[in-house]
């Protein structure tokens, strides 16, 4: 009962932490990209003449959106035009789970994970669940019948799939170095050192891996660089037929995408949760010396440690989704198969040379 | 090969040069917020109904007639505006006055703002300086077309 209570809290936060995030990042979208370009962004959103810097802009295009009237095409598949955002956002947002956001803490004599299901191939879960995404992009182009969303739907899915190979192929390294598929005991495991000072992150492991992983995983996000399935000037992309909150939930998906893959940058590659040379007991610097600090104050770190992670890799998505123009289709397909596939290829063999050589 | 490595560099560069911003700008912003005063802002947005843009020394705004000594308007309505006036929309009724040195004066004078075109050559032709266009006022709205046609008593301010 109590193991059932502590799932269902471990569930909400993690949803909240989530929602709570992308609904920020829809801010942090606004005002940094005024910021880089010497604007300044949405700050006109009030509650009773406290503006707070446009934060209230989500909440009043939340309430926009909920209000706006849900229209369905009259010659759309209507279930499934119904059904693709919500599979679409269902898919991205359950990856959540898997993700370690801090170590185990003692509470009344129990040992509870901060993570909400310590999936036992958890990497394989999510590489599946962003890869059933796709089903949403498919069925909502398909199911609006209408030919612009056809099309986004059609280069979404060929998009996704190209990328999905680079995206598995530049993780098979990793996986030859690391003992296990649990992300937990990923996180673990990079606790260790390197050379007896440099943390043993996935990043000093798998710098060619991680250079893979998050330029396809940039491309699976669909955001500018490669939103072809978007293509906002062209073809409006696989939701032309979508309005309202269902819209939004597309929305919300791109949003929660960019989240999950910086969480699984920031698990696979940066550490996770681990503070350089923090352990249990507090610091314990390779140059000799140590900081011994109390068990929460560890536990407070390494969750603000993998948060500041997280919000570092919005920060980077943001701005290269505001820096770069979009690539063209030829070009997508191209920087998939002939460059990032065989650099992961490239990679493997290199990992695989030095783990037989060592 | 060589040119993936140009592609390499001018994408860094490029993301080197939005973070730049980003980075200059923030700074910028923090300071100011903390009660700091900068000479440099971080953004170059004037925050419109608030924070009114500093008007160009050479700008044209309303017209505005310019008034003797003795409180008579500077007009003597020789209607050489009214003559050059691309959009035809000052209107004048001369009047004679006693003065011998000015002998005529307006008795009316109407702008019609729904049809200038605030091109200024009504101010460059007027010989006596009696008419310019420096008073600031860019906001001119209306809700009916008589709003903005300005007789004399406005114009004269």
């Amino acid at each position: 009962m109590t193991d059932v209570l502590i799932l269902l809290v471990k569930i909400v936060l993690a949803l909240t932490w989530t929602m709570l995030l992308a609904l920020l990042l829809t801010w942090v979208e606004r005002k940094e990209s005024a910021v880089m370009q010497d604007r300044i962004g949405a700050n006109r959103a009030s509650v009773f003449g406290l503006r707070a810097f446009g934060l209230f802009q989500p909440f009043a295009d939340a309430i926009k959106m909920i209000f706006k009237e849900d229209f369905q095409p009259a010659f759309s598949a209507r279930l499934l035009h119904t059904l693709a955002p919500f599979l679409s956002f269902f898919c991205v947002a359950v990856t959540v789970v898997a993700v370690p956001f801090g170590d185990t803490i003692r509470l009344g004599g129990r040992v509870i994970t901060l993570q909400v299901a310590d999936v036992n191939a958890a990497l394989l879960f999510v590489l599946a669940m962003l890869g059933l995404g796709i089903y949403g992009i498919l069925i909502s182009g398909w199911a609006s019948n209408s030919r612009f969303a056809l099309l986004g739907s059609l280069r979404g899915a060929a998009q996704l799939i190209s990328y999905e190979v680079a995206l598995g192929l530049s993780l098979v390294g990793l996986i030859m170095v690391f003992p296990s598929l649990r992300l937990s005991e990923i996180v673990r495991f990079q606790g260790g050192l390197l050379f007896g000072f440099l943390p043993k992150w996935g990043i000093f492991l798998q710098p060619l891996g991680f250079a893979v992983f998050f330029l396809a995983a940039l491309a699976e996000t669909k955001r500018v660089p490669f939103d072809l399935p978007e293509g906002e000037s062209e073809i409006i992309g696989f939701f032309t037929e979508y309005g309202g909150l269902k819209w939004g939930l597309f929305m919300m998906t791109d949003f929660l995408e960019v989240i999950v893959v910086s969480c699984l940058a920031a698990t696979l590659f940066f550490g996770g949760w681990q503070v350089p040379w923090l352990g249990a007991g507090g610091f314990r610097f390779p140059w000799g010396g140590a900081w011994a600090l109390p068990a929460w104050l560890v536990t407070a770190l390494q969750v603000l440690s993998f948060n500041l992670k997280v919000v570092f890799f919005c920060w980077l998505q943001v701005l290269i989704r505001w820096t770069y123009p979009r690539f063209r289709y030829d070009q997508v397909m191209d920087f998939g198969w002939k460059f990032l596939v065989p650099a992961g290829a490239v990679n493997i063999l290199a990992t695989g040379l030095v783990l037989v050589l060592k | 090969m060589k040119k993936g490595w140009i592609v390499l560099k001018e994408l860094l560069r490029g993301g080197w040069i939005t973070a730049r911003h980003f980075s200059v700008n923030m700074w910028y912003h923090t300071l100011r917020l903390l009660g700091f005063r900068t000479k440099r802002r971080g953004a170059v947005t004037f925050q419109y109904p608030e924070e009114a843009k500093p008007l160009a020394p050479r700008h044209k705004s309303l017209h505005r007639l310019l008034r003797r000594e003795n409180g008579l308007p500077q007009c003597v309505a020789c209607m050489m505006c009214a003559t050059v006036c691309p959009s035809e929309c000052i209107f004048i009724e001369a009047a004679e006055t006693d003065d011998s040195e000015v002998q005529k004066y307006p008795a009316s004078f109407v702008i019609d703002l729904n049809r200038c075109c605030f091109c200024g050559f009504c101010v460059e032709a007027c010989p006596v300086d009696a008419i310019r266009m420096d008073t600031d006022e860019i906001r001119l709205s209306s809700t009916t077309r008589r709003g903005l046609e300005y007789p004399l008593d406005r114009l004269l301010g």
